[in-house]
């Protein structure tokens, strides 16, 4: 196998020869790293931790740079960014926004309230997202700053790339 | 786009429109600033009625201080107007200084003043991106936040928080200034007024922000003073009403500033409001700026403050070591919270904000009832979106300046 | 400020319970004859401007000199004169009504409908009376002062506890 020796690993598991458009890859390898590269979070608000999101899409932090670009609508986005307190209210409007959208999809819990109700423990703030959301990424802090949020977000990307099984149904 | 109203409804009622359209908008919409819903019921895109539905972020702050005490109380306020968090805990401190009955150093006042100036210019850089975004200018959006992000870092220098500071503390402030904070304050006020022209120049003879602006959401005087809007929205009315000239607090009373008013109460003339107050708030800033060499060395807490954890009861007082300037922490021999009930009530960037508390002689309060702007602004949303088009509410919400955390509590 | 409160005692003495010097001056009223009261405040002397309404509870309240549960708490302002008065009037348990004031003040409109969800007092004449911040089938009125802070699994919202038993089983 001559071709072994010569082929660049342009990202991790995955190799091209070099002069030709070929690539060697699992195609989980190839696939996350696709989708790792373009994650679309929904723009979806609740409380303070949204200008937080907002700067951090915004011309300091930049989320663009890593392929992240807000979406509003559940329909094409990848990622719910549960970004302030949840509300008994509020929560099933939550879920039905989450249901919306397509899979595969990933959840992240920003801010104290969200992960777990943080000072309001009080009649009418539901104690934490995932009573009822699957939560991936829990960003603590009142509100985090926009840096937590972007490691957050990396950190989702490191997640997916690690993915296997989650998709595909040729297996 | 108020002008084509009547055309449009002629046509409506010659074609078959037998039963109103209903649509409800929110509460997750990217330009309802937060979790706002809108049932609105059209006839054709007109908006016939409209019925604001709120009540998505209510956390029971009101409930939850009942059961802290004073001071970890203004910790909550934080959370109700993030923009402007420095506004919130300066309402707080100034009703419970009326209930226990201290008096601010001045120092203390300054610099209270100058925050809430910088809350006021976070606010409206805030309110001034988003209502542009909605309405079509990404480039104000990016041009605002970049200044923004400037305040946030002298802010973060201040206390150690962008957001949710807790500097105002019940008798003062956390901490003085540093020379460095100073300095930098320095440069900002210079270089601001620049950056407002930057502004205007995006924005001000843009024909599209001209006809999306003028003629839409007219409130004439009266109305508005019946309707209870107050902040720039009543002063776009042309009604001078400010509490800092009405009720001074704070240092407001010592330094030199104009009420800017508008004249046909429509949403430019509330634009134009907001731009002056920006540079109104520039000048207060470097006036205070400029007073607090005078009061050099002066402390920034109150002699007899009380301490972050109020006691229940009075304990003997002990002798005690001198405490040195700047420390918090001190002694648990105060004062204890009397009891009775004050009201105070500021200028906060969106409006007028009260606080009543009512006290039983315990270190917690009996009651303490926060009046938003952001409330009575969407009570108000029926009356002003009526006959106008749904696009021209997303104008009317952005003008309003709401935040849901402030109106929901 | 005198001449006001004078001029006041004088033509509403039916009316007016007590007037107490506070932070602001304090008038305590009958319920009888408020909407009268309040109708002269508002275009007989020009306070056209209602800051805040809203209600206390002084359920158990320590330095209690009256028999009323609630009271409903008026701020209003002069915007000509700069004079800012309080207005107070005592409801008890049984009998929680007040007279709206919503044709008089609009901005009484949502506050009034805050005052009935939060403490349950019900405004005679109010044109729209529901909960506005908690939702339509909520239990209790949740500042008065026998109500949890935080609710308990049995005292749980009972659309919330549907909502994650759904989630949980689907």
């Amino acid at each position: 196998m001559g071709v072994e020796k010569n082929v660049v690993e342009i990202a991790s598991g995955i190799k091209q020869i070099p002069g030709t458009p070929v690539v060697i890859s699992p195609i989980d390898k190839i696939i996350n790293w696709a989708r790792a590269g373009s994650l679309w979070p929904l723009t979806f608000g609740l409380a303070c931790c949204a200008i937080e999101m907002m700067a951090t899409g915004a011309s300091h932090f930049d989320l663009d740079r890593y392929g992240i670009i807000f979406r509003a609508t559940p329909r094409q986005a990848d990622v719910l960014i549960v970004a302030g307190t949840v509300t008994k209210k509020m929560a099933p409007i939550i879920r039905r926004v989450y249901d919306q959208m397509p899979e595969p999809k990933y959840v992240i819990a920003m801010g104290s309230c969200a992960c777990s109700g943080g000072v309001f423990k009080t009649y009418s703030v539901v104690q934490g997202v995932d009573e009822f959301l699957p939560v991936d990424i829990y960003v603590p802090g009142c509100p985090p700053r926009p840096e937590a949020l972007l490691f957050g977000l990396l950190q989702l990307q490191e997640k997916i790339k690690r993915e296997a099984k989650k998709w595909g149904f040729w297996r | 786009m108020a002008r084509y109203l009547e055309i449009n409804k002629k046509q409506t009622k010659e074609e078959t429109w037998e039963e109103p359209f209903y649509l409800n908008m929110g509460p997750q919409h990217p330009s309802t600033h937060g979790v706002l819903r809108l049932f609105l019921e059209l006839e054709g895109e007109t908006i016939v009625n409209c019925d604001p539905i709120i009540g998505y972020l209510h956390r029971g702050v009101e409930k939850l201080s009942e059961n802290l005490n004073y001071n970890q109380t203004i910790v909550l306020s934080d959370r109700l107007d993030y923009i402007a968090s420095a506004a919130n805990n300066t309402v707080f401190a100034l009703a419970f200084e009326k209930l226990i009955g201290l008096e601010v150093p001045r120092r203390a006042k300054l610099l209270r003043t100058i925050v809430c100036e910088m809350a006021r210019i976070c606010n409206h850089l805030l309110w001034l991106a988003t209502h542009a975004l909605d309405i079509g200018a990404m480039t104000v959006f990016l041009y605002c936040f970049r200044d923004r992000e400037w305040l946030l870092n002298i802010y973060e220098k201040i206390c150690g928080a962008r957001l949710t500071h807790s500097y105002v503390r019940v008798g003062g402030v956390r901490q003085d200034f540093t020379k460095e904070i100073i300095e930098e304050l320095y440069r900002f006020t210079e270089e601001f007024p620049s950056r407002i022209y930057d502004y205007e120049t995006l924005i001000d003879v843009n024909r599209i922000w001209l006809r999306r602006t003028k003629g839409i959401a007219v409130v004439p005087a009266e109305q508005a003073i019946n309707l209870g809007l107050t902040g720039p929205v009543l002063r776009g009315s042309g009604v001078p009403y400010d509490v800092r000239k009405f009720r001074p607090y704070d240092a407001y009373g010592e330094v030199d500033f104009i009420v800017p008013t508008g004249k046909n109460g429509d949403t430019y003339d509330r634009y134009r409001v907001r731009m002056e107050e920006l540079r109104q708030s520039n000048r207060i800033i470097r006036q205070c700026l400029d007073k607090l060499p005078e009061t050099e060395g002066e402390p920034v807490l109150a002699e007899n403050a009380p301490d972050l954890l109020i006691p229940e009861k009075v304990k003997e007082p002990k002798p005690q070591p001198v405490p040195k300037k700047g420390v918090i922490f001190r002694g648990v021999d105060r004062p204890i919270v009397p009891s009775g009930e004050a009201f105070a009530s500021i200028e906060s960037p969106k409006g007028e904000l009260a606080v009543y508390v009512v006290s039983s002689g315990s270190n917690k309060p009996w009651r303490l009832r926060i009046r938003t702007p952001s409330f009575v602004h969407i009570s108000a949303i029926p009356y002003m979106a009526k006959n106008h088009m749904i696009a021209d509410l997303i104008a009317i919400i952005g003008t309003l300046d709401i935040v849901l955390g402030d109106s929901d509590r | 400020m005198k001449e006001l409160l004078n001029r006041l005692k004088e033509k509403f003495s039916n009316v007016i319970l007590e007037i107490q010097e506070k932070d602001y001056p304090t008038i305590i009223c009958k319920r009888n004859g408020f909407l009268d009261f309040m109708e002269y405040l508002r275009n007989g002397e020009g306070f056209k401007y209602l800051i805040d309404l809203t209600g206390v509870d002084y359920l158990n309240y320590p330095q209690k000199n009256f028999e009323e549960r609630f009271e409903v708490v008026y701020h209003l302002y002069n915007l000509d004169n700069k004079i800012l008065l309080r207005i107070k009037v005592r409801i008890s348990e049984n009998d929680n009504w007040q007279y709206s004031v919503t044709y008089l003040w609009k901005t009484a409109n949502w506050f009034e409908r805050e005052c009935y969800d939060m403490f349950g007092i019900n405004f005679k004449g109010h044109p729209n009376l529901k909960r506005i911040l908690m939702p339509d089938d909520w239990e209790g009125h949740p500042l008065r002062k026998d109500y949890p802070l935080y609710l308990e699994e049995e005292q749980e919202w009972i659309n919330y506890k549907e909502f994650i038993q759904k989630i949980k089983t689907s």
